[in-house]
C-alpha cells in the first residue's frame, strides 16, 4: 500500500531488509519506517527513516544497521537522514508487515484507514468507551479483553484472550 | 589468543574458548564507530537530516523561547513521571507511565534540539547545564503528585492541554500554522501520542472518581490542589510565543496564548461529569511580580528536580553515553 520509492534499486533492496530492533522478523519496509533511498555518486546513499514514536529508542540502532549493512553491501558513502513529516502511523505498515506481526503473535493495528497518514476533521475525541478489541492472534477469537493500552515497548498494548485464555500484544493504532 | 591467555591455570572443564562467541565480547565491537555499549546508547541529534533552517521573516529569538517552553514542560514532566517508576500499584501502570515518560522525552529531545540548533547548543547542553531560572516550563510539569489521584489529574490537565495545543501547532502541517516546519513536524508527531496520554488519564480520573468513597475524595482533592496551575498553562507569553504564530486575531495558534480554553475545558467537563467529580473554582496561582515558570520563576520542587536530573552531567560534563 505505501511505495516510498518506487524504484527498487540495489541500495534500497539493502537498506529495505534491515531488522527493527525489536521485532527483527519485520524489516524496516515492513514497518513502513523506511521513507526512501537515493543514490548519487557525489553524495552516496542517502537514506531516509522516520520515527515512529517521539522518544522511540530504536531509531538509532535502525540508523546504524542500516549504515553497516550497506557498507557491508559496498556502499561506501552512508547518511541516515530523518523525516518527521508526515508523521509515521500505524497505516505505514505494510501488508506484509501486518501478516509477519500476526505470525509471531502480536496483534496487527486495526486496518488501515482510508489512505496513509490520514488528516482529521475536527479535534480529536475523547474515548472514554474502548476501542474495538483485536483479534486472538493464536485462536482467532474476537473475543479478547484489553488488559492495558501501554505495554512492553511504545508502541503496543496489552490483551488477553477470553477464548483461550492467552495474553497477547497488539500493535496500538496510531 | 590462546586458551591458554584467557583462563586461569586449574579452569578445567570452564576454560573458555576465546573462539567462541561471548557477549562481552560484543558489548565491546566497533558497531558505529565506537560509540555504542548497549541497545539506545550513544544518541545522535534527533532532527539529523532535517532541514532546520529558520523561515524568512520569523524572529529566531521567539522560536527559540517557543521551543525551550514546550520542550523544558516535556522534559521536567517526563523527570517526574519517572520519579513514579517502581512505585506504582500495578505493572500496567508501570508501563503505562514508563511509556508516557518515554514519550515527553522524545519529544523534549526534539523540541530543545530545534532551539539547540539556532543557539549552537546541543539538547544535552540546554537539559543539563541550564540554571533554574532558565527553565521556561510551567510550574505543573515541576509539581510532585503526592499520591496517584494526582498523577491521573495532573496528567488530564497536561495532555489535554498539550494536546489541544499540539493539534493547533500542527494543523494541517503547514508551515502557516506555526510559521515553523520544523515545530509543525515535532508537533504533528506527537498529536497521536498525547491522545493515548490523555485517554489514560481520563480513564483512571473517572474510575476513581466513580470509585470508592476514598477514591472518590482523593481525586476531588487533587482537582482542588492542582487547578490554581491551571491558570498558567494559558497565559499569553507575548514577547516569544505570540510572535512566532505571527498571526493574531481569530485562529490565532500562538502556544501559551491559544485560545483553545474551549476545547480544554469541553474535556475537563466531560470527564469530572462521567466520574461524578465537581469542577473547581479555586483562583489560579499567583505570579511572581508578573512573573510565572514560562518566565524563569518556579516553585521550590524545581530546584530538586534539577538537582537530580542534572548532577550526573555536571560531575562528568565530558562523559559520554
Amino acid at each position: 500500500m505505501v511505495a516510498p520509492t518506487a524504484r527498487r534499486t540495489p541500495a534500497y533492496d539493502v537498506a529495505a531488509g534491515t531488522p527493527d530492533p525489536e521485532i527483527p522478523t519485520l524489516t524496516i519496509e515492513d514497518l513502513g519506517i523506511l521513507r526512501c533511498v537515493d543514490y548519487s555518486p557525489a553524495r552516496g546513499v542517502v537514506v531516509t527513516i522516520t520515527p515512529t514514536y517521539s522518544g522511540c529508542p530504536a531509531m538509532r540502532e535502525i540508523a546504524a544497521d542500516v549504515r553497516a549493512r550497506l557498507n557491508r553491501a559496498g556502499f561506501e558513502h552512508v547518511t541516515v537522514a530523518t523525516q518527521l513529516a508526515p508523521p509515521w502511523s500505524t497505516d505505514w505498515i505494510t501488508q506484509e508487515g501486518r501478516r509477519k506481526l500476526a505470525a509471531v503473535g502480536i496483534a496487527p493495528p486495526p486496518e488501515a484507514r482510508a489512505s496513509v497518514a490520514p488528516r482529521r476533521a475536527g479535534p480529536i475525541p475523547l474515548t472514554l468507551g474502548r476501542p474495538p478489541p483485536p483479534r486472538c492472534p493464536r485462536c482467532d477469537s474476537p473475543d479478547t479483553r484489553l488488559t492495558a493500552q501501554f505495554s512492553a515497548t511504545a508502541c503496543k498494548s496489552l490483551h488477553r484472550c477470553t477464548a483461550c485464555d492467552e495474553p497477547f500484544e497488539g500493535v496500538k493504532a496510531l | 589468543m590462546s586458551t591458554a591467555d584467557v583462563n586461569p591455570p586449574d579452569a578445567g572443564p570452564f576454560a573458555v574458548n576465546p573462539d567462541d562467541d561471548n557477549p562481552y565480547d560484543l558489548l565491546g565491537e566497533d558497531h558505529d564507530a565506537g560509540h555504542r555499549w548497549a541497545f539506545g546508547t550513544g544518541f545522535t541529534d534527533p532532527l539529523e537530516g532535517v532541514d532546520t533552517s529558520v523561515p524568512d521573516g520569523l524572529d529566531p529569538g521567539a522560536l527559540v523561547r517557543c521551543c525551550l517552553a514546550l520542550g523544558d514542560d516535556a522534559l521536567i514532566y517526563s523527570h517526574r513521571l519517572q520519579q513514579w517508576v517502581a512505585r506504582l500499584p500495578e505493572l500496567e501502570e508501570e508501563t503505562a507511565v514508563a511509556n508516557i515518560a518515554l514519550d515527553l522525552l522524545g519529544q523534549a529531545r526534539m523540541l530543545l534540539s530545534r532551539a539547540g540548533g539556532i543557539v549552537g547548543q546541543t539538547e544535552d547542553q540546554l537539559a543539563f547545564f541550564r540554571e533554574e531560572k532558565e527553565f521556561r516550563n510551567v510550574r505543573l510539569a515541576e509539581h510532585a503528585d503526592r499520591d496517584f489521584a494526582e498523577l491521573a489529574v495532573r496528567l488530564l490537565m497536561f495532555s489535554t492541554w498539550r494536546l489541544a495545543l499540539f493539534e493547533l501547532l500542527s494543523s494541517g502541517s503547514t508551515p502557516a500554522s506555526t510559521g515553523d516546519p520544523v515545530l509543525a513536524a515535532i508537533a504533528a508527531k506527537g498529536v497521536n501520542e498525547l491522545a493515548y496520554h490523555r485517554d489514560y488519564a481520563a480513564s483512571w480520573v473517572v474510575r476513581l472518581g466513580d470509585g470508592t468513597a476514598l477514591s472518590h475524595a482523593r481525586t476531588q482533592a487533587a482537582l482542588d490542589a492542582l487547578w490554581p496551575f491551571l491558570g498558567e498553562l494559558f497565559r499569553p507569553d507575548p514577547d516569544a510565543l505570540a510572535t512566532v504564530a505571527g498571526s493574531t486575531g481569530p485562529g490565532s495558534t500562538a502556544p501559551g496564548s491559544t485560545g483553545d480554553r474551549a476545547a480544554f475545558d469541553a474535556v475537563l467537563d466531560t470527564v469530572l461529569a462521567a466520574g461524578g467529580l465537581d469542577r473547581p473554582t479555586a483562583a489560579p496561582l499567583a505570579a511572581v511580580g508578573g512573573r510565572t515558570g514560562r518566565d524563569g520563576v518556579h516553585t521550590e520542587a524545581m530546584g530538586y528536580i534539577l538537582a537530580e536530573l542534572q548532577s550526573v552531567a555536571r560531575a562528568y560534563p565530558d562523559a559520554t553515553w
